[in-house]
């Protein structure tokens, strides 16, 4: 598991998932996290990606993959069809929040979510000095090329989670290289939550 | 069906021959025992020792048992020849594939051409209405004869995906997996109303005759004009386009409705040759058979396949409007909603329906690697 090679947000969402668990990845990219589950966890997965490209890549490592939106591939699995559902990086893209997050606690059991902190410190300076949108390591996109449509922070998403009764059971936030633990909301750039809802 | 385009690649299979396999009788969907009938079918590869790697390969409409190399003889190769054959996506180094002709066809197959031994003459319209379920259930006396407990695969594309789809509700337990390849649980009323226009251009034809037209002249004229029709929905908008243009043809000759675009040769060429291959009546009888297929019965196909094992690719074509996108994405659904592992993929193509037998590159790639993990599993996916 030292494996170099490994981002450090897999890393920390191979932590979250206990073995053999089922696994919906929502925007699994080209499916390397659910290569890594399937590999390290014997974990039983499926993806969701819109990108054909990434379909291709996903199917060469033996991944089931439906290609389709996040926004509307949901809706058709039963409740607590899996013990995670995860969207990673992907939140952030997707337009209707609010239901997809609605509908990913329904199908899971749990959900795992990250995205980039936009309240990190280096994008305030970028704010504050230059008055211009930030660039940062996690938020590498200038702003007319971006595919993020919402820019929330790690409170944002806290404060979220209490305003629809969503219960955090877990937040690990994390820099470049390493976990954050003083003041994540302004040392972080990335947050990730395991959240599950009641009922 | 793009077939002057084709040629006999380097990595062929080589000459293969059409088998023959008879049996006495099968009671048909529609209650009625109908018999005997026989199957025309090709194999390529080898069967291994477990009989594990054995993948039925089922055709659309129009096409044979002749699925992959050449006869003997002639250089036309079978009509999905670019994805069987050694190193290709059905890779005939590591699997065995059967390629069955249909129940109520005219290449091999008993079918209403065929002769009727109580009169000695060909059925006609005496030939049984038949359902895509008594094809698959023809084709598993077939697998039965062969002595294969359970396929690794069963795939087609268009018919041969509907085919697919029967043996997924009827036999989960004798499949390992199902590649239904731009295709539908049940025809939409567009497919429908392509399919009557077609049969109601054969029986308009005078020469039909109620279907006695053996002894005489077949209905061609009809017979062209309902595969002419076919081409129009197998291909694209754009695809026409890029094919044809709105050149015409050298050749035109001085008359006020002769053929003179590129694209009505094009057609009249397709009608022409269909019928020196194909029978009047069997085209009416397998699109009705078509029209009349619903995988699931009438029920969602999710609640027919609780419990099913079995693996699915399922694949689609972006400009495909016959059988479009959304049509597969009813049969994820129910893979989604009956816990069957599946993976999607709408390949970006602007063939249209004709795709299932143009995109090799991607087709290839989709197939092998879930072969693969259907037959090796992870480890060597």
């Amino acid at each position: 598991m030292a494996n170099e090679n490994i981002s450090l947000d897999h890393r920390v969402i191979l932590e979250l998932v206990q073995p053999r668990s089922s696994v919906l990845d929502l925007g699994c990219g080209t499916g390397d996290l659910l290569y890594l589950l399937v590999k390290e966890k014997g974990a039983r997965v499926q993806g969701i990606e819109i990108d054909e490209q990434a379909i291709y890549k996903c199917v060469a490592k033996g991944l089931n993959v439906f290609h389709g939106d996040v926004d509307s591939g949901l809706a058709e699995f039963k409740d607590k069809s899996f013990d995670y559902v995860i969207l990673n990086q992907s939140l952030q893209q997707i337009r209707h929040v609010d239901t997809v997050l609605n509908d990913a606690l329904r199908v899971g059991k749990k959900v795992i979510a990250g995205f980039p902190n936009f309240a990190y410190y280096t994008a305030r300076l970028q704010m504050f000095f230059r008055g211009e949108a930030p660039v940062t390591g996690s938020l590498p996109y200038q702003w007319y090329e971006t595919p993020n449509l919402h820019f929330l922070s790690i409170s944002d998403f806290i404060h979220f989670c209490r305003s629809k009764e969503i219960d955090i059971q877990r937040m690990v936030c994390i820099g470049e290289k390493r976990r954050v633990f003083l003041l994540p909301n302004l040392f972080a750039q990335v947050g990730i939550f395991l959240i599950s809802k009641e009922g | 069906m793009i077939k002057e385009k084709r040629t006999i690649e380097n990595n062929s299979i080589g000459v293969v021959k059409t088998e023959y396999f008879s049996f006495d009788s099968l009671t048909l969907k529609s209650g009625v025992k109908f018999g005997p009938i026989t199957l025309a079918y090709e194999t390529y590869g080898a069967l291994n020792k477990d009989k594990s790697n054995a993948i039925l390969v089922l055709h659309a409409l129009s096409g044979d048992a002749h699925a992959a190399g050449i006869h003997e003889g002639q250089d036309n190769p079978g009509w999905w020849d670019s994805m069987i054959g050694s190193g290709k996506a059905f890779d005939t180094n590591k699997y065995f594939v059967i390629c069955s002709n249909i129940l109520g066809g005219c290449q091999g197959s008993t079918g209403p051409s065929s002769i009727n031994s109580k009169t000695g003459k060909p059925y006609a319209l005496d030939f049984p209405l038949i359902s895509i379920r008594d094809m698959v259930n023809a084709q598993k006396h077939l697998i039965d004869h062969l002595g294969i407990d359970k396929l690794l695969s069963v795939t087609g594309g268009s018919m041969g995906g509907l085919q697919a789809l029967a043996w997924l509700v009827k036999y989960p337990e004798r499949i390992a997996s199902v590649i239904p390849i731009a295709t539908t649980i049940r025809h939409s009323p567009q497919q429908i109303a392509f399919n009557e226009v077609g049969r109601q251009a054969i029986m308009a034809d005078g020469h039909w005759k109620a279907g006695n037209y053996y002894e005489g002249q077949a209905p061609i004229k009809g017979l062209a004009v309902a595969r002419m029709i076919g081409h129009i929905t197998y291909m694209s908008d754009k695809s026409m386009a890029e094919k044809f243009g709105r050149q015409k043809k050298d050749n035109a000759e001085p008359f006020k409705f002769t053929a003179d675009f590129e694209v009505e040769g094009y057609l009249h060429y397709r009608g022409d040759n269909f019928v020196k291959r194909f029978d009047a009546n069997s085209y009416l009888y397998i699109t009705k058979a078509m029209d009349n297929f619903d995988a699931s019965g009438g029920k969602p196909l999710q609640e027919v396949l609780q419990d099913v094992k079995v693996k699915a690719l399922v694949i689609a074509f972006k400009s495909d409007w016959l059988y479009p996108a959304y049509q597969s994405k009813e049969i994820v659904k129910a893979c989604k909603l009956s816990g069957i592992e599946a993976t999607y993929c709408e390949v970006d193509s602007t063939y249209g329906h004709d795709a299932f037998l143009l995109e090799i590159a991607e087709e290839t790639h989709l197939v092998s690697h879930f072969l693969k993990k259907v037959f090796y599993g992870y480890e060597a996916a």
